[in-house]
């Protein structure tokens, strides 16, 4: 098995495979039958791992969200796409590598995929930025969104970032404007529009191609208004509270499916979805199917309204909000 | 009788002029500059639009002073008076959300960090949002979102133009992720607005930033900002400490902005009533617009 980096709270996974290992090791040295003890301990290992994974903080699950071996944007296109081709440029002169996008297939589906992509390794992490998007890479997304519009093909876009980027250039080139033009323009497309949380969505970079017909959520994602990090050092004063600002944001799946935020939950493979990418990659294949099924059959005005009303809907306010008389009337 | 409605008839009956918070160092007669330091008649600096005569220096007001400033004397009618905010996540950091709630609108006498309403401005119609600084550095949560939102559309099924006064430090915290949601939301009712070829200008003011920013504040037709004014998406201090670079002169300013294309036109607070009003009749608005 190959080593990946184990979080904190997996530590007591670790030992448990390394007894594994050595009866393993052992076993094919000796004639000894060990199969016994090694289904004992393997089922022990997938139980422990179950009970860790089944209790994870709001914390911990960051951690999960942001395992540099949990697949990315472009692991998921390789493995649901039946064909891809993916496209660059945002037309005004840039083309990030934090924000990819393309054209592919699902079974008879053509669509237009888009979503953050982050590094595996401190070599591609600084190539893609961490996955936080420039101002272009926004523009190129509304550019193929609207491409998407024009020729009538479903979008599907996976966010995966800590945030836009905070830069001096990100600012001057109008990281705001970029933002606020895709989050008024993903209202107006005629097309199904499905978004998924597949790892961290930092605030309004993940909203940015957030505006969804469907927003769906895998189990360990998180979803936040603002880093955890960065909210205690507001609040808190004082980072070291992160932890504590994570489960008072309610940035989990679970909580923004109660709060009316998020429409689906993508349950993970034991231990997250860096332990089974293929089967996290199946379970997102099967429900984008299903979510491009159901929003197929409705017409584009109804598709229209509807996403309107969703997000119309979001808030929680008191009072009833009668509007006194109004001038002139 | 309500808490608030308590507040509100306090209110009414005593109509005391309220000063902005930055003067209050002064003795009630006289007040001083923070920028230069002149000190200047109280009444005459609230008469030149709380703009000090010595530096220009644009004072914070709050959103009653802006309402003032813009709207036709008497002709505000406020819309969804009676929303208020909620704890929906029942936050608490060193304090609770919901103290901190409390606290704010009893020392504010707002609900939340928005007025919505209807009003004239030299005779033309215009449906006017006016953000808060002093209402826990004007936050944008669901009240907010709600508000505007609901503004948005009542404009659109009018026919009206619409200015929002933005002053916020992005979204509320507090309420979570239903926060980032109002950036979407309030969004998707301009594009109704737009669709409808309605115009839509948002004045932005000290300081507009994060999530308002990068929603409502960056949508307009025109976008108007009020001279040296903070507007810009991530905060200083994040691009100083997370990248460590340096920035440069007057970086994020209303000017720094305009410079780089996103701002069409810095208007000094003494002049932008007839500026406006002009914006708007060049753009076709009428008194008989109204309906």
């Amino acid at each position: 098995m190959a080593r990946r980096p184990l979080l904190d709270f997996e530590k007591p996974l670790v030992e448990l495979e390394e007894q594994i290992e050595q009866i393993r090791q052992l076993a094919k040295d000796s004639e000894v039958d060990v199969s016994q003890q090694l289904l004992q301990l393997e089922t022990l290992a997938a139980r422990r791992r179950e009970d860790i994974f089944s209790a994870l903080t709001p914390a911990q699950k960051i951690q999960v969200a942001r395992h540099p071996q949990r697949p990315s944007t472009l692991d998921y296109i390789q493995v649901i796409t039946d064909e891809w081709l993916e496209l660059h440029g945002d037309r005004r002169g840039s083309d990030d590598q934090a924000l990819v996008g393309g054209v592919g297939r699902i079974g008879e589906q053509p669509v237009v995929l888009i979503g953050h992509q982050k590094g595996r390794d401190t070599k591609e992490n600084v190539a893609r930025n961490f996955g936080m998007a420039s101002p272009g890479g926004y523009r190129k997304a509304m550019r193929l969104m609207e491409h998407a519009d024009r020729f009538r093909l479903p979008i599907l876009t996976f966010i995966d970032t800590p945030g836009a980027y905070a830069g001096v250039l990100a600012e001057e080139l109008g990281q705001g404007e970029a933002i606020a033009v895709n989050l008024r323009e993903m209202f107006r497309l005629r097309v199904p529009v499905i978004a998924t949380v597949i790892g961290e969505g930092g605030s309004g970079g993940a909203l940015g191609i957030g505006v969804a017909d469907r927003l769906m959520m895998f189990e360990h994602s998180v979803y936040t208004v603002a880093s955890p990090e960065a909210c205690a050092s507001i609040l808190w004063r004082d980072a070291a509270k992160a932890p504590v600002a994570a489960t008072a944001l309610k940035i989990t799946a679970a909580d923004l499916l109660q709060l009316g935020l998020i429409d689906v939950v993508l349950s993970e493979p034991s231990g997250g979805n860096h332990w089974g990418p293929l089967q996290a990659a199946e379970t997102l294949r099967g429900a984008l199917i299903e979510q491009l099924t159901v929003l197929g059959q409705l017409s584009e005005a109804a598709l229209l309204q509807q996403r309107y009303d969703k997000f119309r809907r979001m808030g929680r306010v008191l009072g009833a909000g009668t509007t006194d008389s109004a001038v002139g009337s | 009788m309500s808490l608030f409605d308590w507040f509100a008839d306090r209110r009414k009956a005593v109509p005391v002029v309220r000063t902005p918070q930055e003067l209050d160092e002064g003795d009630g007669l006289w007040s001083k500059c923070p920028e230069c330091g002149l000190v200047v008649y109280r009444k005459d600096l609230i008469a030149n639009a709380s703009v000090c005569s010595g530096c220009g220096h644009h004072l914070r007001i709050d959103s009653e002073a802006r309402l003032r400033l813009i709207a036709d004397e008497g002709s505000f009618q406020a819309l969804d008076t009676d929303l208020s905010p909620t704890d929906p996540l029942a936050f608490k950091d060193r304090r609770s959300y919901a103290d901190r709630l409390r606290d704010t609108q009893i020392s504010t006498g707002l609900r939340d960090a928005v007025i919505t309403g209807l009003c004239r401005i030299d005779g033309l119609p215009l449906a006017l949002g006016v953000m808060d600084f002093r209402f826990m550095g004007g936050s944008m949560g669901s009240v907010v979102g709600e508000k505007l939102t609901r503004m948005v559309e009542t404009a659109t099924d009018r026919g009206w133009p619409v200015l929002i006064v933005c002053a916020s430090g992005g979204a509320r915290m507090q309420e979570g992720m239903l926060s980032l949601m109002q950036m979407a939301k309030i969004s998707g009712a301009l594009q109704r607005h737009r669709q409808a070829e309605l115009l839509y200008i948002p004045l932005l003011t000290h300081p507009t930033t994060g999530g308002v920013t990068a929603s409502f504040a960056m949508l307009g037709d025109l976008i108007l900002a009020e001279p040296k004014a903070l507007i810009g998406f991530a905060g200083r201090r994040v691009i100083e400490q997370t990248l460590r670079e340096k920035l440069p002169e007057g970086f994020q300013t209303a000017e720094y902005l305009q410079e780089h294309g996103f701002v069409d036109l810095i208007v000094p607070r003494t002049r932008f009533r007839s500026t406006f009003a002009s914006l708007l009749r060049l753009h076709g608005v009428t008194p008989a617009v109204a309906a």
